[in-house]
């Protein structure tokens, strides 16, 4: 079973704790730093948040920059993650000081690279256009591009609805030479389990989203194997 | 002294920083000692100019989310038609998203530039009465990334507010990126020596997105700025060939409505998602003209003709 550990450093935003229904336990220290939270019994998922040091979940990060930057230090630095496979970083929107702060942080390790997501969308494609700009500029390859929401069918009649357009994840692929990793369509079921902080992959294994994101990340990991 | 001089080191935490002059980045900086010394930390001028600038800016909103990808620009390009629907208006959208600034694209002026003059920068204007500014016109390709730490980004908001030959308007509407950091401290920190009436909030209905929400709501308490109400976007989906409704975003915690009733704050409207309105703001097209009698747009008008604006 791979280790893999998840860093939240989306400050203000900090989704990924409901989302694997780890609530807010208290972070500990050991000798080799904070002990991150664990998702499960065996340990194979292993996470940091800011979500977990708020005493209040309510309460705003209302930090600037530095400060910020400060944080994401910490948490690269003196987290005692332990043997892990693989390291995922989870960052809010934009190109600015926490996604410097983590790659500055990460540069005596090795990234293997960035996934960028969006939706179909040209206003979303249009972000993410910029986002590759600074994956070049700050020397990050670019592992490649998932399309979310991308399209919805109507549970009554099938019919496929593309409500945040279509396409633009492939186009956006093709035009920046990057690798299209796939698409995941809009499920409510999806939706519903990361609300509620349910493991979807274990709940619903014979819907068309399982087979989407499971495609995703066999692609994903054929591509850091190969390197 | 500008917030980030030209001659600070990468990491300058910013003049008026808590940290100015003392953290490890001020090492060898020139304005070191000035910095250490307090001085920089007097009120920004800015401040003042600023709203003397603006008074005669009747009306400010603030477009604001704790989370990304609810619909924040989509709000605000369609509130500013919305309001300059009315001629004898005069309405200016400023878009303070500086990492991803999609207001040009939505609001049709993808590759306009902006121009100086005399009286400051001039805005791009869609109609007679409605005006646009964003990073997006001054970035000259579409791949162009603004890797800006957090005090250049308050430098270029600055900047907008107090450079922009905005003119007399009715209404400042101000779109921002989600979370509560540089930008919102920012813009309501250079806004303080003016009215401002105060945030709208946008949510979907999941609680991952409330969630953050009910953090900008905090935000918005310790800053004192008053909130007008709360959208609710994405919420529900009317499939177009059976006319069933399904909920993509389900309100697996009573939604905004529950948040609302909870924080006591008005529920300004629940959005329906409608795939004509993703396709309007791709193509910088109003989907208010495009589809009038949509559902959606029935919704964005009640919002706009209530009280609150």
């Amino acid at each position: 079973m791979a280790a893999v550990g998840i860093l939240d450093v989306d400050l203000c935003g900090p989704s990924i704790p409901r989302m694997l229904s780890i609530g807010r336990p208290d972070v500990h220290q050991c000798d080799a730093g904070w002990v991150p939270v664990y998702a499960d019994a065996q340990k194979s998922l292993a996470l940091m948040s800011i979500g977990f040091l708020l005493e209040d979940p309510d309460e705003a990060v209302v930090w600037r920059g530095p400060k910020k930057s400060a944080m994401i230090g910490q948490f690269v630095s003196d987290v005692a993650w332990g043997e892990l496979d693989v390291l995922l970083v989870d960052t809010p929107p934009g190109t600015s000081d926490e996604h410097l702060a983590v790659l500055e942080n990460l540069k005596k390790h090795r990234v293997d690279g960035a996934i960028l997501v969006t939706t179909p969308q040209a206003v979303s494609t249009g972000d993410v256009r910029r986002e590759i700009t600074f994956c070049k500029k700050t020397g990050v390859r670019v592992l490649g591009i998932v399309e979310n929401m991308s399209g919805f069918v109507c549970p009554h009649c099938s019919e496929c609805s593309n409500i945040f357009s279509k396409g633009g994840g492939e186009d956006l692929a093709k035009l920046t030479g990057s690798v299209f990793l796939g698409s995941v369509p809009l499920d409510p079921l999806l939706s519903s389990s990361i609300e509620e902080g349910k493991d979807f992959m274990q709940s619903f294994p014979n819907s068309a989203t399982f087979s989407a994101i499971n495609s995703i990340s066999q692609a994903l990991l054929s591509s850091l194997q190969n390197d | 002294m500008a917030d980030v001089p030209d001659n600070a080191p990468e990491h300058c935490p910013g003049t008026t920083s808590e940290q100015a002059g003392k953290s490890s980045s001020c090492e060898g900086c020139p304005n070191q000692k000035v910095c250490a010394s307090g001085a920089t930390k007097a009120p920004d001028p800015a401040i003042a100019e600023i709203g003397a600038k603006l008074s005669t800016v009747k009306h400010k909103i603030l477009v604001l989310s704790g989370k990304g990808g609810v619909g924040k620009s989509t709000f605000s390009a369609h509130l500013a038609h919305a309001l300059a629907s009315d001629s004898t208006k005069e309405v200016a959208l400023l878009d303070v998203d500086i990492c991803g600034p999609s207001i040009p694209r939505i609001m049709g002026l993808e590759g306009e530039q902006v121009h100086q003059s005399g009286s400051g920068w001039s805005p791009v204007y869609v109609d007679d009465n409605l005006a646009v500014m964003s990073i997006g016109f001054l970035l000259s390709s579409p791949d162009d990334a603004v890797i800006w730490r957090g005090p250049k980004k308050n430098g270029m908001i600055k900047q907008f507010l107090r450079d922009v030959d905005w003119g007399d308007l009715d209404y400042l509407i101000v779109d921002t990126p989600p979370g509560t950091s540089d930008e919102h401290l920012s813009i309501v920190q250079y806004l303080s020596a003016t009215h401002v009436d105060g945030a709208v909030i946008i949510t979907t209905p999941q609680e991952v997105s409330l969630q953050d929400v009910r953090k900008e709501i905090r935000f918005c308490q310790k800053v004192k700025l008053p909130i007008i109400g709360v959208v609710e976007n994405m919420s529900g989906f009317v499939c177009p060939s059976c006319k069933n409704t399904s909920q993509i975003f389900p309100p697996t915690t009573g939604g905004a409505e529950r948040m609302c009733a909870d924080l006591n704050l008005p529920l300004l409207g629940k959005v329906p998602l409608d795939p004509r309105i993703a396709r309007s703001c791709d193509e910088g097209k109003s989907f208010l003209n495009e589809v009038p009698d949509s559902p959606s747009a029935e919704v964005y008008q009640n919002i706009v003709q209530s009280e609150c604006f």
